[in-house]
């Protein structure tokens, strides 16, 4: 198994073991406040994450001492700003597996990268009656642009189903790869269920008929080591801020082939090579997508936080959550009248639940009062609460700084919510 | 500091677990929809009027604890009230839950819907209290678009 979507759990259980919590939440200033005059439990990191420090600091020293606009000035501290950005994207390349920097494209986020690609390749690609692929667990953001592109060309928008556990239903998705079809985009991991989804098996059965695959890797990379050569994903997108960066920021994967052809995605400065009122010629990639000046200091903090997992190590983080979840769903089903929304058998990062007679907002509010922090709502998915015939659920989101400890709080938390309703 | 027992009273839990007047109103001559679109609360308010009088009112949807027990209480509380005494009673309820003037003493007039000015300690909790109360304002006004408590 080469796969990058399948995580071999099995042989990571040591370094589990060896995983230092403690040590690890040291390095997050925000962690150790108190809220409602309980220490804070923080689950709400597949909404965003804290930054550890090591990112504050490379933001705050890029402000002091090498802040200047890049790609132009000849000046000492233009050049200096210039390499500090592009060792950023290096940074991404290397995360992400990519095999050259120019493949990879600064964006402000998921939402912006997927947004490009549909604005720029699909635009160009997708006529109507044509077909965009996507599936039932996906986030509002990797459905809204095609629906957008869908709209604009009198294309359709097709969706592939998904189980009672919330896994994808592999054969439905093949069935819906036709003549048609002309991009397929899906979630790595979802936000609303933690299903992993089988990339590497997509990307196979679409590239058998010659489709391109986009993968909304959010809520993927902060869990698990991704390669985009080995996914041979055409496309991967992901923001900073889920990945312990700062917001403002993120990162589009794209196969150089595919990028060259593509149109600009939004004019200005530093996208152009040369400009006269008749014509323009477009800079080469990544330029001719980043127009304007861009988010300098968001690269250099997601360069640091990249570096930070890198130390860390992304299969002990892996194995670590891995572990963690595993124990918040062994002891949070096992309470009475709670149900887990999403019970695929490959999760990462998630536990949504319900509460019989107890609706998810007011089970936040109680928790928020106990100091634990979770997502309630739709999380942006509303098909998939339609799909399991909730108008909500409760999200708890795991991260590697989070414990036994504070999954321990949060289950007295629902037996608290248990109490005040009775 | 907030205290949950200030927000989850017995009576909002009682009602928010058996609304009263959850029902359709068949020979309604007003009705309007309610959408939280941040937590999916989605209500229906029904209105029959006898002139300027709320002759019958009553509600049916889902949504949280704060949301279903303000609906119901609600209902009981305009059943047979005066459009400008159920204007005046809204703009008083609004007041309280946000804070801007205490149950008692300076809104005489709220009746039960005092326990809701525990809500006012939960800020992000005040849409809940008053989706159902915008929502009835639409009915009685005549709107046809959906409220929402976004935009």
């Amino acid at each position: 198994m080469t796969t990058a979507a399948r995580l071999p759990w099995g042989h990571l259980q040591n370094r589990a073991q060896r995983f230092d919590v403690e040590r690890v939440r040291a390095d997050f200033p925000i962690l150790g406040q108190t809220v409602h005059g309980h220490k804070l439990v923080y689950l709400d990191n597949a909404a965003t994450s804290h930054k550890p420090k090591v990112v504050l600091d490379a933001i705050l020293h890029y402000y002091q001492c090498d802040n200047a606009n890049i790609h132009r000035g000849v000046h000492y501290l233009s050049e200096r700003a210039t390499e500090e950005y592009e060792a950023a994207r290096n940074t991404v390349q290397a995360f992400l597996h990519a095999g050259r920097a120019s493949e990879i494209i600064f964006v402000r986020s998921t939402t912006e990268a997927i947004n490009l690609v549909a604005q720029t390749y699909g635009r160009v690609h997708v006529g109507r009656g044509d077909e965009v692929l996507i599936t039932a667990m996906e986030h509002h953001s990797n459905i809204v642009p095609w629906q957008l592109l869908c709209e604009e060309k009198q294309a359709k928008l097709r969706v592939a189903p998904i189980n009672d556990r919330g896994e994808l239903i592999l054969e439905e998705l093949e069935a819906l790869l036709g003549t048609r079809t002309k991009i397929v985009a899906i979630g790595h991991v979802s936000n609303a269920l933690g299903t992993v989804n089988p990339v590497d098996d997509i990307v196979r059965l679409a590239h058998q008929k010659n489709i391109p695959v986009l993968v909304d890797g959010a809520q993927a990379v902060p869990h698990m080591a991704v390669n985009v050569q080995e996914l041979d994903c055409d496309f991967y997108a992901f923001s900073s801020h889920k990945v312990y960066g700062p917001t403002g920021i993120g990162a589009l994967y794209g196969k150089a082939a595919l990028l060259d052809q593509m149109p600009p995605y939004q004019g200005g400065g530093d996208m152009i090579s040369s400009v006269t009122f008749e014509k323009t010629v477009y800079n080469k990639v990544p330029h001719k997508f980043e127009a304007g000046t861009p988010h300098m200091a968001g690269a250099v903090g997601l360069r640091a936080a990249i570096e930070y997992l890198d130390r860390l190590g992304l299969d002990a983080i892996a194995a670590y959550e891995h572990e963690l979840l595993g124990y918040a769903t062994e002891k949070v089903s096992a309470l009475p009248g709670v149900r887990l929304i999403g019970t695929a058998r490959q999760k990462a990062g998630v536990l949504s639940f319900v509460m019989d007679g107890v609706h998810p907002h007011d089970i936040g509010t109680i928790l928020d009062q106990e100091g634990i922090a979770i997502r309630t709502g739709h999380h942006c998915a509303q098909p998939v609460m339609e799909r399991f015939g909730v108008d909500a659920t409760a999200r708890a989101s795991v991260s590697f700084y989070n414990t036994k400890e504070e999954i321990d709080r949060l289950v007295g938390g629902i037996q608290k919510v248990r109490e005040v309703f009775g | 500091m907030a205290d949950l027992r200030d927000l989850y009273q017995e009576v909002i839990l009682e009602h928010s677990k058996a609304p009263r007047n959850y029902r359709e109103v068949k020979t309604a001559d007003r009705k309007a929809e309610g959408y939280n679109p941040l937590c999916g609360d989605r209500f229906t308010v029904y209105l029959q009027m006898e002139g300027d009088r709320i002759r019958d009112i009553a509600f049916q949807g889902s949504g949280c604890a704060i949301s279903k027990a303000s609906a119901s209480m609600m209902t009981q509380s305009l059943k047979g009230k005066t459009r400008s005494e159920a204007k005046e009673l809204f703009e008083r309820f609004h007041e309280v839950v946000t804070g801007r003037a205490r149950a008692n003493g300076d809104s005489p007039d709220l009746g039960k819907l005092a326990v809701f000015s525990g809500v006012s300690e939960f800020p992000t909790r005040v849409k809940c209290a008053v989706l159902a109360w915008h929502t009835f304002e639409a009915a009685l006004e005549g709107k046809q678009e959906s409220v929402s408590t976004e935009g």
